[in-house]
């Protein structure tokens, strides 16, 4: 069935929107990623004209997102004051994130710096967590009585003032790193079109040692403010939210997270940061193939925004 | 059926007085309405040729229908390879490119149109293309590569010998447009031309608009950005609650 996107102005198969955004709202709830990071690249290649894919996503992401920290504040397993202090530094960097993309569109570079964030990025998260995991499997899989794994030490976290308990999280420490982790993911977030889920997950398991059942429900609860904050930036300056293709995308979307959080639970968390991170691998692959190959057509037609 | 009825009133039409040929053409459309399931479209063009005395010469009479859509600027970006990857190097600005354009034409084209009379009357394509003080002198290879993407989209089109030319009088031809239509105004031109010399031209507009559901939304994200883009929102965190209320129902 066929439907034509007011915004985007293309005509597109309306059960491919529905599966893809089933397919994504699976790995969101299953990892607690947004999945903006596997769906604005599948959107850019159905045709979706990228302004409009990035901005659609960042709404898709709210609403899939949404679903599943109703999943996670069920379980308790969000820590809302650590999700707090992650969004005052999200908020701030997707707004200093927002100017640098409308900088890099202007000399028509944006395409370049958004791929090479994702090779960069998604390689070396992909490839940290991938080798991590895969210790801590081995470990797991030796006989019991081995030595105890010594707790990690983060001595120059602890030694930072404004220190604050964070319950849930089992964490008393500084204000200051959590603060840095989201203006950072939040400035990733506007260049990227993504939610930062991906980068945050273990940004919160290495850097803030919190522990992986509440990572996923705390950063999801973050992304949502952050995407939303940065969906109604792009409906205002570039007019490119398409409402259409974002229920599309979400109603495929949020069956999919319920089911992935589902799935969630009942894998180990080495299990699942291993297969998380054998998919960034995959997409980081893919991307920096595409940059290295010598593409069959060297011309592209730019979009001078998307205003009309 | 109702192109037959249409050719029967040319066909009265014809016993009118007047210049030694004219064209008298009809459409299958006079707007396009784009609504939420427009999965393209196509207009066919038909029409007569009006003779106050028999055809002169010897040359046949041909007709050529273009189709043109909104023209817009366009940037043209080329690939080139630094550091190892493929960036955006060499841009171009053209100045001004039809969203769409068809030609449809009894014969092949070189034979149909002088090259005198395509620059006095701008019937093809690379006359539509207006890319004036770019100061490359590449520039042919930006048009190029703009002429080959849009044509492997169906937004350019050239079809030599598309248009049914009977008896040298009753002429019919069918233009199909894509899925991903722009908005605004499409200019239809009908020519006759006789030698390559245009005999006698006929224009008109087909109003492409979108409709319903689909031009409500447009216009709130252009006119009320804020409204929408909160609309938006409320939306998608609506059905995520309840598409993650009607999960819990179902399992428990």
């Amino acid at each position: 069935m066929q439907i034509y996107l007011p915004i985007a102005e293309v005509s597109v198969n309306a059960f491919l929107l529905l599966g893809l955004g089933g397919i994504v709202g699976v790995l969101s709830g299953m990892f607690g990623v947004g999945g903006g990071f596997l769906m604005t690249p599948l959107l850019f290649f159905i045709g979706i004209p990228p302004a409009v894919a990035v901005a659609t996503e960042a709404n898709q992401i709210v609403a899939s997102s949404f679903s599943g920290v109703l999943a996670h504040l069920k379980r308790k397993t969000v820590d809302l004051r650590m999700g707090t202090v992650l969004l005052i530094g999200g908020l701030a960097g997707a707004a200093v994130g927002v100017q640098i993309f409308a900088a890099l569109t202007a000399i028509g570079q944006v395409d370049l710096l958004v791929k090479l964030c994702y090779v960069v990025f998604l390689g070396i998260i992909g490839g940290l967590m991938f080798f991590e995991s895969l210790r801590a499997i081995r470990r797991a899989r030796r006989p019991a009585g081995s030595v105890p794994l010594p707790r990690r030490h983060r001595g120059w976290i602890h030694a930072l003032p404004f220190k604050m308990r964070f319950r849930t999280s089992g964490l008393y420490i500084s204000v200051i790193p959590p603060l840095v982790v989201g203006v950072f993911v939040g400035v990733l977030a506007a260049i990227m079109g993504v939610g930062g889920g991906f980068i945050m997950v273990p940004a919160m398991i290495y850097l803030l040692g919190m522990p992986t059942k509440v990572v996923v429900g705390t950063s999801l609860f973050q992304i949502i403010f952050v995407t939303g904050f940065a969906t109604l930036m792009h409906a205002t300056t570039n007019y490119t939210v398409d409402m259409v293709l974002a229920v599309l995308l979400l109603v495929g979307g949020v069956i999919g997270a319920q089911i992935g959080a589902a799935i969630g639970v009942k894998l180990k968390a080495e299990q699942l940061r291993i297969l998380l991170s054998i998919m960034v691998l995959l997409v980081c692959g893919k991307l920096a193939f595409d940059l290295l190959v010598m593409p069959d057509e060297l011309y592209v037609i730019g979009f001078d925004g998307a205003g009309h | 059926m109702v192109r037959l009825i249409g050719l029967c009133a040319l066909a009265l039409l014809l016993a009118a007085p007047a210049q030694a040929e004219r064209v008298v053409a009809g459409l299958s459309q006079e707007a396009i309405a784009i609504t939420t399931n427009f999965a393209g479209s196509e207009i066919l063009i038909y029409g007569a040729v009006q003779r106050a005395a028999p055809p002169p010469g010897a040359e046949p009479l041909e007709v050529i229908v273009t189709v043109q859509g909104p023209s817009q600027p366009v940037t043209v970006r080329r690939k080139e390879r630094r550091f190892g990857i493929w960036v955006n190097a060499d841009a171009s600005q053209i100045d001004e490119a039809p969203s769409f354009y068809a030609v449809s034409t009894t014969a092949p084209l070189a034979q149909a149109l002088s090259q005198t009379e395509d620059l006095r009357h701008r019937i093809t394509l690379n006359q539509a293309i207006r890319a004036v003080g770019t100061g490359r002198a590449d520039q042919p290879l930006f048009n190029a590569a703009l002429i080959r993407i849009r044509s492997d989209d169906g937004a350019y089109q050239l079809n030599e010998g598309a248009v049914r030319f009977r008896e040298q009088t009753l002429f019919d031809t069918a233009v199909r447009l894509p899925a991903n239509l722009t908005e605004g105004d499409y200019l239809t031109r009908i020519i006759l031309t006789r030698g390559g010399v245009v005999v006698d031209l006929h224009e008109q507009l087909i109003p492409v608009r979108k409709v319903g559901l689909e031009r409500w939304i447009y216009n709130l994200a252009h006119e009320r950005p804020l409204i929408y883009g909160i609309l938006s929102l409320v939306i998608a965190i609506a059905a995520g609650w309840m598409a993650s209320a009607v999960f819990r129902y179902m399992r428990g």
